[in-house]
């Protein structure tokens, strides 16, 4: 007697052109069990998740719900029911309301009429049995990115699926929307609903998981629980034989010159922001005044919310701000003129590289030059498209940039490698000052390390100063000292390296500590 | 550096396979080899109208009907060069028709006498031509002023703005058509040099440079990075707004040239030239059916340019095949879907979008 499986998956293989995303690829999922599934990026996760959820037919192998085969691509029903996948991107439709999202292509009827009565009462009742707490009329845009999540979880409940793939939910949360999040999925869990997570955090993975699985190159490198594994031997696994270290090559350094510009004028150096008011939607700031000295490490982190990413927008040019003043080496940058902040020399790394970080539909090459286009120009602005792939090649080989060619869209490249074009892109303009807004989100464990040691490298040698604002403390602890961000204002800063996580963590919640009292 | 990992990102899979949002989607097809099948893909097509013309009418394929219609396209290649530069940035502009007619109405009213309903400046043909350049830079300023730093809808701008300019058109001289046009002011439009109509020599200049310019300057990247994605660009620190006017500025000022073409070529400036011709759907046609996007950066010169012939082609075999007046409009529309949809095929799924 085999044991039957909520999910199963065996022998899937699928490939996009010449390249074999899976090559037999095998997955269990019991009953009430929380399976991890880890890998770097390209590794095949994302093709496995649409193949899961029925968006992809893979070539070959085949996906068995209770042991009964996977229905049809076409049968979106069948596949509905059976699972629900919530991507990390939301697909809820922001004008629609909650209710009418979780019915959405499922609408509940009375003769020709639709029932909203009926649809809205399944709804709360959903809601109210899983404490959730959200109204069922709400408009979707109204909702922060946890309610939305909520909703996408609400709309799998609805159709009465038993499986929930979770595809990176944590990755636009704060610390207790995760909380809360994780809570959720043990009491699904509990009810026996089957999960697959899928995520990046690999603590996440330790924390709600039974078992996890490794995927590398398509394949699946280890099942195990999750008691048998430390974080150690996971990334190990993650990464295979190739040592791939963190740091990026001996030539990175050569590629980097000490920045021009207003050097040695005598006026005041680095950063200087003096009284700083920004109203976004990312979170206001509320009279921030900051000195980053050239050759300094200077982190920022707050909750969502809090102003983190809105202060370095502001610095790069890429909002405006309506008081206070921002200068970089003595000389004034110009409300949300990114263009004129680059010419002073802010290098910027924007925080979602899918909008702002490169242009999916040009080359690699193209895109990490974007920034110097004037001084690779002849002096009536024309480019050779060769000397511009020249320039990008060095940079894109010293960080191990995963590429065809220097012509290959970076729409084409996988997470990590658009990242590192979006790296390249800001140190190649040799900045004075780089503004980095959450550089490693959605990045896989060793390119992370590899994005921040670029950072850090390109900074140290050249002496430049470098701003991270980041939610994530482990972009922030080589820093030389944290800022942390309350409700737009500075709250405190933490001078000494190690950084307790603890204490900060307790201080982005508006918590005091010794140490500000000490400071 | 490593070449074995081609995977594509997480995003781009799930929305190829949803193609859930449309803006950001991304084909993989869509390498070195893709891009230039993309650029020649009208070329068969071409090859297959040229025949088709051929068995049509003996008279097709002599140099003089060729020569004629090329010279009747260039005026409107012109003017889809203008809007092709407008679409790369991820613009549109209804009111280049508009500017197509003002442009050299304005200037034919400052250079002839008042019985010839000028307005009695009598200034020269050249200064005339000046100005002519000039409606269309200020045409161009104030649709990119409104869009850029308005923030107004693109669609909605140009739409009243070619209401106004046609109104202006005909306003200014009181609906009349301005003949005895100064021959300066007709030469472009004209003249030939050899078999070779001058104006065919002008569009062909204006295509290349144009194209050159897009392809390797430094701010014809630009309009390429502003297309493709607005954000990523400003974020490299690209003047983005700066250079959406300057070509809302440029594709006017070309329109005003298409225009003066056609004055020339006619010998007059009509009331009905432009709007009264509706000749921005032929604009657009052109330039789709050429490849250029109207999502924004995705097309070049050399897809613009066979739009424009391709369609020129086909409305002179129609002409040729003595096709009743009655039904050339419904046979020009029917065309533009089947060149369309042919692009469609050959072009792969980023073409005639």
């Amino acid at each position: 007697m085999t044991q039957l499986f909520a999910v199963e998956a065996k022998g899937i293989e699928k490939s996009f052109g010449s390249t074999k995303a899976l090559r037999g690829v095998d997955l269990r999922i019991s009953a009430g069990q929380c399976l991890g599934l880890v890998g770097r990026n390209g590794a095949g996760k994302s093709t496995l998740v649409s193949v899961l959820s029925g968006l992809s037919k893979p070539d070959n192998g085949q996906v068995f719900f209770d042991g009964e085969p996977a229905p049809s691509l076409k049968d979106v029903e069948g596949w509905r029911l059976r699972i629900a996948t919530v991507f990390q991107h939301s697909k809820v439709v922001p004008q629609l309301s909650v209710t009418e999202n979780v019915f959405l292509g499922n609408i509940i009827t009375r003769g020709k009429l639709v029932d909203w009565k009926v649809m809205r009462e399944k709804t709360r009742t959903i809601i109210d049995e899983w404490n959730f707490d959200i109204s069922v009329t709400a408009r979707c845009e109204t909702l922060t990115v946890e309610q939305l999540q909520i909703v996408e979880i609400v709309r799998a409940l609805a159709t009465g699926s038993r499986c929930i793939l979770l595809d990176e939910p944590t990755a636009a949360l704060e610390r207790r929307a995760v909380d809360r999040l994780f809570d959720r999925v043990t009491q699904l869990v509990a009810s026996g609903v089957s999960v697959l997570y899928i995520s990046h955090h690999l603590e996440e993975v330790f924390e709600i998981c039974s078992e996890v699985t490794i995927l590398r190159d398509g394949k699946v490198v280890m099942t195990t629980p999750i008691e048998h594994i430390t974080k150690d031997q996971m990334v190990a696994a993650m990464v295979g034989e190739v040592t791939t270290t963190g740091d990026v090559a001996s030539g990175f350094s050569s590629l980097l010159h000490q920045p021009t510009g207003s050097q040695g004028v005598g006026t005041t150096q680095g950063l200087v922001i003096e009284n700083l008011r920004v109203t976004s939607i990312r979170g206001d700031l509320d009279g921030i005044s900051l000195v980053v000295r050239p050759g300094e490490r200077v982190g920022v982190t707050g909750l969502l919310g809090a102003g983190v990413a809105t202060l370095g927008r502001a610095v790069a040019g890429a909002t405006k701000f309506d008081e206070g003043s921002i200068s970089v080496d003595g000389v004034a940058l110009r409300s949300g003129r990114r263009d004129i902040a680059l010419k002073s020399g802010v290098g910027y790394i924007p925080e979602n590289r899918q909008v702002e970080g490169f242009v999916a539909n040009l080359g690699v090459g193209e895109n990490a030059t974007m920034t110097v286009t004037r001084r690779l120009a002849t002096r009536w602005g024309f480019v050779n498209p060769q000397r511009r792939n020249n320039a990008a090649l060095p940079w894109a080989q010293s960080l191990s940039l995963v590429t065809s060619g220097m012509k290959q869209p970076v729409g084409e490249l996988s997470g990590g490698n658009q990242q590192k074009v979006t790296v390249v892109r800001s140190l190649i303009s040799n900045p004075s000052l780089i503004v980095a807004v959450t550089p490693t989100r959605g990045v896989d464990v060793a390119s992370k390390s590899l994005v921040m040691s670029s950072l850090i490298v390109a900074a140290r040698s050249t002496g430049a100063a470098l701003l991270i604002c980041s939610d994530e403390l482990d972009d922030l602890a080589e820093c030389d000292r944290v800022i942390v961000l309350f409700r737009g204002k500075i709250f405190t800063e933490f001078t000494q390296s190690p950084f307790d996580r603890e204490l900060i963590i307790a201080a982005t919640e508006g918590i005091s500590t010794q140490e500000q009292a000490a400071s | 550096m490593t070449l074995k990992d081609r995977s594509p990102s997480r995003d781009q899979e799930i929305e190829l396979l949803v193609g859930a949002d449309s803006t950001k989607k991304r084909v993989l097809l869509n390498s070195g080899a893709a891009n230039l099948i993309r650029q020649v893909a009208l070329v068969p097509v071409l090859v297959v109208v040229l025949i088709v013309g051929a068995f049509a009418s003996p008279y097709f394929l002599t140099v003089n009907n060729i020569a004629g219609i090329a010279q009747q396209v260039s005026a409107l290649a012109v003017t889809v060069v203008g809007e092709s530069l407008i679409l790369l940035i991820g613009g549109m502009d209804l009111s280049l028709e508009s500017t197509y007619g003002l442009a050299p109405m304005v200037a034919a009213w400052m250079i002839l006498p008042i019985a010839d309903y000028g307005n009695g400046l009598q200034l020269s043909p050249f200064l005339g031509i000046l100005i002519l350049l000039l409606v269309g830079a200020v045409v161009g300023l104030i649709n990119g002023f409104l869009i850029v730093k308005g923030r107004l809808n693109g669609f909605i701008v140009t739409l009243a703005m070619t209401i106004i300019l046609a109104g202006l058109q005909s306003g200014i001289v009181k609906g009349a058509t301005l003949f005895n046009l100064p021959p300066a002011f007709v030469w472009l439009g004209s003249a030939n040099v050899g078999v070779v109509p001058v104006s065919v020599i002008a569009a062909a200049i204006v295509f290349v440079v144009v194209g050159l310019y897009l392809r390797y300057h430094r701010t014809g990247r630009a309009i390429y990075a502003i297309g493709g994605n607005t954000d990523a660009a400003r974020a490299a620190g690209i003047p983005v707004d700066r250079i959406k006017i300057g070509v809302y500025v440029a594709g006017s000022m070309l329109a005003a040239l298409g225009g003066l073409m056609e004055a020339g070529r006619v010998s007059a400036v009509t009331g009905t030239q432009g709007y009264g011709e509706g000749i921005i759907f032929q604009v657009f046609a052109a330039a789709v059916i050429g490849g250029v996007s109207l999502k924004g950066g995705r097309g070049n010169m050399v897809g613009a340019a066979s739009g424009v012939i391709l369609l020129g082609l086909v409305a002179n075999i129609l002409d040729l095949a003595n096709v009743s007046n009655y039904w050339i409009l419904a046979i020009d529309g029917f065309v533009i879907l089947f060149v369309l949809a042919l692009a469609r095929i050959i072009g792969g799924n980023e073409a005639a979008e």
